[in-house]
């Protein structure tokens, strides 16, 4: 993130130059989901529920949890029908 | 400035009317302003449309309430409706009917003409046999009865800008022109 | 150039075609649905190349236009009344943006009680939302408007939304011959340009996001500059469009025989235009009477008002719109910019044509007569017209 001293070193709108996929959010979190795929059917509840898009599919079909942008709300540990995903506090 | 109000009822084609004039008035050059009566319209309720003639720009943008010319396109208006209110004294009435002038029992000092503009519409296929459109066939008569305006410039207006039977159209303008009575107010 | 009969309405959509508008979203409402029908028309015949982007409220327009705006497209819209009401908050949004977005906008009285008729309450109630604001007198008047607008809110300086406002019924329904430009001269004038602060998928970047108070206050100050910086570039616009075109509106506070007039009216819309005529009457009678019109509204025209006040014994506001528990909404604003004059003139304010009242060439007679008579330490505001009961009507002797 560029720093500004003045308005004059500001863009004309306001424009984050920084995406979202680059800003980790990991700090927010007090109990993190962990995901064991021993009983997941991939059905991508998970990966649908996810108010932070913080749950990606890899190439094989698993989903995969990106504790970078994972903000702990336990919406995935909720909504998963065979309950592979639990929450643990974050130490 | 030459101020016309036209009553009719929704679906007559009074707006349509004034601003078919208000092409002709342009084509010959003149400012022209025409409005519809500011309001909600619906189908066969009584409705109003105005048009302000000038040979200078016109910039008064208000109503008009003391026209020089009232043209009514539905004759059974005549019994609901005070159509010569504000008319100025001298000014002209102009009402589709099958009546001459001298049968009309209208309170009015000023120059009266009618014309059977439902039988020409009629004649000539406009609209339907329940709801024949007088618009243009009025606007024939207007431009004999104030002589404001062209008859050619009215048939030039109609076919740039009504979009089915055009020529129908302007051969009723050319009817009512011929047909329409007119008794002139005594000098 | 061609001459063409046409309402107010048509001059917006037949504007909008002319600066080859790249997207349209609106949603209908009386009296501007006839605008966006137009466009609708344009744009199945072929004749413009547009988005036409059909949406189920005005706040989803203006959504519409803010990203296309953000993806450096050309956009228009119109509303009126309620629906400009309901864009509120996106308003602000277009704003800070800096989306140069061109709205019509048909002034229409707001509700309740139920009106369709016009005054300038919706607008007005839009005044610090970031938008350039010009209010028109004639169709012709709409149609060069809202091509200046295009130059004005694309300037790079500048990249702000406008609104080009008409009355309801005087000008939105109203016939009037139009000068329409030819094409190549608009395009010569306001040449599609591209945006330096748009979204591209290549380089991703976050816009109107969240910002700390570190910084919020200069991105609003930057609005607020660019604001400022505008009347020189509305003033520009149109001398320039009237080199090109043959017309041009004299900036943002437009006079009439003020030069050596003893009281000046100050008016907006449509009643500037019946007004002039009142002008010419009242100055055959002796009267030293002149208009001054508030063409553009945002930014204020202070400094125009400060030199006006400078020779003038008393300035009246016809308002067409108010604040509840003040004045009339043009009168705070002039009698503000009064404080920095050093000569201050008598000042009365006259609220009419509130929901479709007639302002009659009788009415602002009226007004003029009223405003020639007054007093140091008289009633500085009037509800001009009101019915009033017996009881509270004064018999002047």
């Amino acid at each position: 993130m560029k720093t500004y001293k003045t308005y004059a070193d500001l863009p004309g709108a306001p424009i984050a130059d920084v995406p979202s996929q680059e800003e980790s959010t990991a700090g927010w979190r007090t109990t993190r989901p962990v995901l064991d795929p021993k009983n997941c059917t991939k059905c991508y509840l998970c990966w649908k529920y996810c108010p932070d898009t913080a749950i990606s599919v890899n190439d094989e079909g698993w989903p995969v949890i990106r504790y970078e942008h994972c903000k702990g709300c336990g919406i995935c540990a909720t909504e998963c029908p065979k309950e592979c995903i639990v929450m643990e506090k974050e130490v | 400035m030459f101020e016309i109000r036209f009553h009719g009822r929704g679906g007559q084609g009074s707006v349509i009317a004034s601003e078919i004039l208000s092409k002709a008035v342009f084509l010959e050059g003149k400012d022209v302003q025409s409005f519809p009566f500011f309001g909600v319209e619906r189908r066969g309720a009584p409705v109003q449309a105005y048009t302000r003639i000038d040979d200078k720009p016109i910039r008064v943008k208000a109503n008009i309430y003391t026209p020089d010319c009232v043209v009514v396109l539905d004759p059974s208006l005549l019994k609901s409706q005070n159509v010569t209110a504000g008319l100025k004294e001298g000014g002209y009435l102009l009402i589709n009917t099958e009546k001459k002038p001298e049968e009309l029992t209208i309170d009015f000092k000023g120059n009266m003409a009618t014309v059977d503009a439902t039988a020409i519409a009629l004649k000539l296929g406009l609209g339907s046999k329940s709801a024949p459109i007088v618009n243009t066939a009025i606007l024939g008569a207007l431009a004999k009865v104030t002589g404001l305006v062209k008859l050619d410039s009215i048939t030039a207006a109609i076919s740039e800008s009504v979009p089915n039977k055009p020529e129908a159209n302007a051969a009723a303008a050319k009817e009512a022109f011929e047909k329409v009575l007119i008794r002139r107010m005594a000098a | 150039m061609a001459k063409v009969v046409m309402t107010g309405n048509y001059a917006q959509s037949y504007a909008s075609k002319l600066a080859r508008a790249q997207v349209v979203a609106a949603y209908p409402i009386t009296p501007q649905t006839s605008i966006v029908e137009k466009i609708a028309d344009f744009v199945s015949s072929g004749e413009m190349e547009t988005q036409f982007i059909k949406v189920e409220s005005e706040h989803s327009a203006m959504q519409v236009c803010i990203s296309a705006a953000a993806l450096g497209a050309r956009s228009y819209t119109a509303t009126s009344s309620q629906g400009l009401l309901l864009m509120h908050e996106l308003l602000f949004w277009a704003a800070g943006q800096r989306a140069p977005i061109i709205m019509g906008i048909i002034n229409r009285a707001v509700a309740p009680p139920w009106s369709i008729w016009t005054d300038h309450t919706d607008s007005m109630a839009q005044r610090d939302t970031g938008w350039i604001q010009y209010y028109c007198e004639s169709n012709q008047e709409v149609l060069d408007t809202v091509l200046q607008a295009y130059k004005v809110a694309e300037d790079p300086e500048i990249r702000l939304p406008v609104m080009v406002m008409e009355d309801a019924f005087y000008l939105s329904h109203t016939i009037e011959a139009v000068d329409v430009p030819p094409q190549g001269a608009v395009d010569a004038y306001i040449p599609l340009k591209r945006s330096p602060w748009v979204l591209d998928i290549e380089k991703p970047t976050r816009m109107g996001s969240f910002m700390g108070p570190d910084i919020y206050m200069e991105y609003r100050y930057i609005v607020a500059k660019a604001m400022q910086e505008s009347r020189k570039v509305i003033v520009e616009a149109d001398e320039d469009y009237g080199r090109r075109f043959g017309r041009s509106y004299g900036g943002l506070l437009p006079t009439y025989r003020c030069d050596d007039a003893d009281v000046v009216l100050l008016t907006i819309g449509t009643a500037s235009c019946t007004a002039k005529e009142v002008v010419d009457e009242l100055r055959k009678e002796g009267k030293k009477v002149g208009l001054a019109r508030m063409r553009v509204f945002r930014p204020f025209p202070e400094e125009e008002i400060a030199r006006l006040a400078s020779s003038v014994r008393a300035i009246g506001v016809v308002d067409r719109s108010w604040g509840f528990g003040y004045a009339g909404t043009m009168f705070t604003e002039v009698a503000g910019a009064l404080y920095k004059s050093k000569s201050k003139p008598l000042m009365k304010d006259y609220i009419t044509g509130i929901g479709g009242r007639d302002i009659t060439p009788q009415v602002l007679r009226g007004i003029y007569l009223d405003l020639l008579k007054v007093r140091e330490g008289d009633e500085e505001m009037e509800w001009w017209g009101l019915r009033r009961p017996e009881k509270e009507v004064k018999h002047n002797a």
